[in-house]
């Protein structure tokens, strides 16, 4: 398959169609217009329906309707508007939904700005809506690695019944990157036989019920039994992580998406001074690589730990928790601000090593 | 013996959780019996959101769907563009539809969406205890009215049919009563003829029924159609409000 | 022949069918109880009945069947 010079949105929303995306519910907010604005184009060619909503709200219930009725669907919008989409999100996870959820960050809170940021680690991995519920939340540092993803992003929503978000920032939405984009023109249909397709009274199909509402205290305690194994399941068996150069080495990065790719370079830098750095990456943001982080970190050559977000420190939490005082873990990173320079980062690691 | 009065198949077994009196029933069934009578029970898919009809699942034996508050027509809408072939209804109340879920049901209306709504007006907030509503009429005492509905305060009460009506995409607009026989036939004729609608692919359609709240008006059931008939009609005018 | 069939114990008691009904055919019952705990409502003059099923229509829990 040849490479195709792509923007990081139009080559998310294609992508999404090559997994069998047919149904995309949004609303214009920057940085993440050109993924509505390429599905209104694209999806009409698929047999596919694109609507633009009257909102985020409306969208993400649009989203539930749609996955309700048994739809590979998708939205995608950037940090307020998923801010809106809270609600939504808690109950597509309460009534078991799949669906796929794109956050193309940008710098907050509030209004903000248009910049590329990754302020909202807490408000997609915590789940930023009420009660108990965890979204499988997916942070991809490159335009390909996006693309690659979108596939297992529907894939884990439906196997999980689960809402999957792809957590980007600004900067792959806006960026453009060769790309080798799948062809899937007839991707496999998954059989829901809960969704809502149709009920005929006394056929094999059961009626469909899609619902967020437990109001006897023992019903919820079903839903949050069957939650909390399906939430073993994928713990077990859909961590994704990578760790670069981390054997043997003096100081351990922790960053993701596009962060970590300026840490790689970093880690060079600090080589050609002769210092061993190793880089971390979560891919899945939940469920965390804890084990993946200790591992590295706990080896006998690391004397600290490094996380770099742009951010005031959200993953660093996470990590901290993983290394759990092995080691100490520093954080350098400042909210609202610009992507750190490779170059301020490998001089940390030496401020660090000096100290 | 011919059987000219029975309990459709298209409700299921369980007893309503509605107060006595309570208007939801009384339309609860006429909806069924309009999707049996159309035929088209195996197609149809019925969204009810957070409101006293919030276990419209439990009732209705067709496909449901639970909705958050105010976001029905949304979720109608997702359900209807993935299968255009079936029928989708959503059944809400006025705290929910006039309120919370103002927009959504404006942009399904904007939108022609071809969902049928039924939208019970009882001028109240009836699950969560009777507060006042949009619906709720000046004067009128509510939990959160305590003195009387203020309209320096917060406004006249919100005439939804008239103003979805003034929309293109609206196909079918209409507003009955509960409160005597001729009004009960009249609001399933209505029902009927939104499915219609929907059936035949003209738009949006949907039903506004004024409804008796007896626990919150505080009346019994007799006393709250007789209320009903009184004070809700003069100021909400029965009649089709649109047809296309 | 008509006949108005009460499903006593769907019944809450409401009393909106005997204020429907032109023939007072139906009234509340005074001194029996069903399940839910509600005076119930009683066919007390069959005869009269026209089969309007006004009563029918007008109940809230669809707990009134009618033959004719």
């Amino acid at each position: 398959m040849a490479l195709k010079l792509m923007k990081g949105c139009e080559a998310i929303a294609e992508a999404a169609i090559q997994a069998g995306c047919r149904y995309f519910f949004g609303y214009p907010i920057t940085p993440q217009n050109d993924i509505p604005e390429y599905m209104s184009l694209r999806l009409p060619q698929v047999g596919g329906c694109f609507l633009q909503a009257e909102s985020e709200i409306a969208a993400i219930n649009m989203v539930y309707g749609a996955s309700g009725a048994g739809a590979r669907v998708m939205t995608s919008s950037s940090s307020p508007g998923i801010s809106l989409k809270q609600e939504g999100i808690s109950t597509i996870a309460a009534a078991e939904l799949p669906c796929v959820i794109v956050n193309m960050m940008r710098g907050g809170p509030g209004l903000g700005n248009i910049q590329a940021s990754q302020g909202d680690y807490f408000q997609a991995v915590k789940g930023g809506g009420h009660g108990d519920y965890h979204p499988i939340v997916i942070a991809p540092s490159s335009i390909q690695e996006t693309v690659n993803m979108m596939g297992k992003a529907f894939d884990l929503a439906d196997d999980y019944r689960i809402p999957v978000i792809i957590l980007a920032d600004g900067l792959i939405g806006q960026m453009m990157e060769p790309v080798e984009m799948p062809n899937n023109p007839d991707p496999v249909k998954k059989d829901k036989p809960w969704a809502a397709t149709g009920y005929v009274p006394g056929g094999k199909k059961q009626r469909a019920v899609i619902n967020s509402l437990y109001i006897e205290t023992e019903d919820l305690d079903v839903l949050h039994t069957r939650l909390s194994a399906t939430y073993d399941r994928i713990q077990a068996n859909e961590i994704m992580v990578e760790t670069y150069n981390t054997e043997g080495a003096e100081f351990i990065l922790c960053a993701y998406g596009t962060v970590a790719r300026v840490c790689k370079a970093a880690v060079r830098l600090c080589a050609e001074q002769g210092v061993k750095v190793g880089l971390v990456r979560p891919i899945t943001l939940w469920p965390f690589p804890t084990e993946a982080v200790h591992n590295a970190v706990a080896q006998d050559s690391v004397k600290g730990v490094l996380t770099v977000e742009v951010s005031n420190g959200q993953m660093n939490e996470d990590i901290r928790l993983a290394v759990n005082g092995c080691k100490p873990v520093e954080f350098m990173g400042k909210a609202g601000s610009a992507i750190p320079a490779a170059e301020d980062i490998a001089e940390r690691i030496m401020n660090m090593r000096r100290a | 013996m011919a059987t000219i009065f029975k309990r459709t198949s298209v409700l299921t077994d369980v007893p309503f959780h509605y107060c006595p009196g309570c208007g939801h029933g009384i339309v609860h069934r006429m909806v069924a019996e309009v999707i049996e009578e159309l035929g088209i029970r195996e197609k149809t898919a019925g969204v009810a959101p957070v409101g006293c009809a919030v276990f419209a699942y439990n009732y209705f034996d067709v496909d449901m769907y639970e909705a958050a508050h105010g976001r029905a027509p949304a979720v109608a809408t997702g359900y209807k563009r993935v299968h255009p072939e079936n029928v989708c209804f959503t059944y809400q109340g006025d705290g929910d539809l006039a309120s919370i879920g103002t927009a959504e049901i404006v942009h399904a209306a904007h939108r022609g969406e071809k969902i049928t709504t039924i939208f019970i007006n009882n001028a109240i907030y009836g699950m969560t205890g009777g507060q006042m509503a949009p619906t709720t009429l000046v004067g009128q005492k509510t939990t959160t009215s305590p003195l009387g509905r203020d309209k320096d305060h917060c406004g006249e009460p919100i005439r939804m049919a008239e103003m979805l009506a003034t929309i293109n995409g609206s196909a079918f607009i209409a507003r009955t009563a509960l409160n005597n026989t001729a009004n009960l036939n009249k609001t399933k004729a209505a029902i009927k003829k939104a499915f219609e609608a929907q059936i035949a692919g003209k738009g949006f359609s949907m039903v506004e029924i004024l409804s008796p709240c007896p626990t919150n008006w505080g009346k019994a059931p007799g006393e709250a159609m007789d209320w009903l008939a009184e004070n809700m009609i003069p100021y909400y005018p029965l009649g089709i409000m649109k047809e296309v | 022949m008509i006949k108005v069939t009460i499903y006593e114990n769907q019944c809450k008691g409401c009393g909106l069918c005997v204020r429907a009904c032109p023939k007072a055919v139906l009234a509340i019952s005074k001194t029996h109880l069903n399940t839910k705990g509600y005076y119930p409502v009683e066919v007390v003059d069959q005869a009269a009945c026209i089969a309007c099923t006004s009563c029918a229509k007008t109940c809230p829990d669809v707990a009134i069947e009618i033959e004719k």
